[in-house]
């Protein structure tokens, strides 16, 4: 996992914490919205904070999509879960709400499973189709002489960090 | 009844985020490492491959049907439940069609952290 790698997951992270809480700040400012009157969640497309937040969460996407393709579904989920943990510090210091015991007790689960997945490889290498399949789905960290970051049928050996 | 609603509704919000994920990941495996092949290739070229992947709009159908499953769910059910039940069971459905659909190698150590960070996605949203 290189230094460029760790940046895009850090990214998925910011880009979806400050994407919500810019939303929430936003919906804050247009208010509750009746559920017989749903349309009027449209009207929230005018506040500056909603479209910031649009804007982080399309960065969002775009990260999110890019660390899928050098890492797996089950390394990057857990990895970026270090976004709840954002979230819980801009809703105390930016949006000044209380977090209770609770809250830190979740935040320090989340933590410790951010950092259990985070000391595996990343990446699990199929072998080619007809190779042995008692080797296939190794976990391996990503391979830099593969042009497509170890797609599928690329045959990589199991690295670990 | 009510709860029955609302289970129906956390189960489809639950399966739907799962396969909308098990499909954008496979885009992103079949199109291979996004920043290397902008660096040989450009962006255009990147936008033009992310842009022809059918698996890709599949994953973003399910991830829209997720959003609304889940904005129905809200309007019936309590935060405190619907929050923290379908962010978790989503966590350890991902872990398990990754398994199954992608052959993710989950390990015990991926699975600890799954557990790990859904209870505390739990612990978060109920509190």
């Amino acid at each position: 996992m290189n230094f460029r790698k760790v940046l895009v997951l850090l990214s998925v992270a910011a880009f979806a914490a400050i994407g919500n809480a810019m939303l929430a700040r936003g919906m804050r400012d247009v208010g509750s919205i009746d559920i017989h009157h749903a349309t009027h969640v449209f009207s929230s497309l005018a506040n500056p904070w909603v479209i910031l937040g649009i804007l982080f969460l399309m960065g969002f996407m775009w990260t999110y999509m890019t660390a899928l393709s050098f890492a797996d579904l089950t390394y990057v989920l857990p990895a970026t879960a270090i976004s709840y943990v954002i979230m819980a510090l801009i809703s105390i210091f930016w949006l000044h709400e209380h977090v209770s015991v609770q809250r830190w007790g979740g935040i320090a689960l989340i933590v410790a499973g951010v950092g259990l997945v985070a000391g595996g490889p990343s990446r699990t290498e199929h072998p080619p189709a007809g190779a042995d399949s008692r080797n296939s789905s190794q976990t391996a960290d990503f391979h830099p002489s593969t042009p497509t970051g170890g797609a599928p049928g690329t045959p990589v050996q199991e690295k670990r960090r | 009844m009510k709860a029955i609603y609302t289970w129906v509704c956390i189960a489809i919000t639950v399966a739907a985020a799962a396969a909308g994920d098990v499909y954008i990941a496979l885009a992103m495996r079949r199109i291979g490492d996004l920043g290397l092949l902008r660096r040989q290739h450009g962006l255009l070229s990147v936008l033009g491959r992310v842009l022809s992947s059918g698996a890709l709009y599949a994953g973003v159908g399910f991830m829209a049907l997720a959003f609304f499953a889940n904005m129905v769910g809200l309007s019936w059910a309590d935060l405190s439940l619907f929050g923290p039940a379908s962010a978790a069971l989503t966590f350890v459905a991902n872990a398990v069609a990754a398994r199954y659909f992608l052959h993710e190698n989950v390990d015990h150590r991926r699975w600890l952290a799954t557990i790990f960070v859904c209870g505390g996605v739990a612990m978060l949203t109920r509190s």
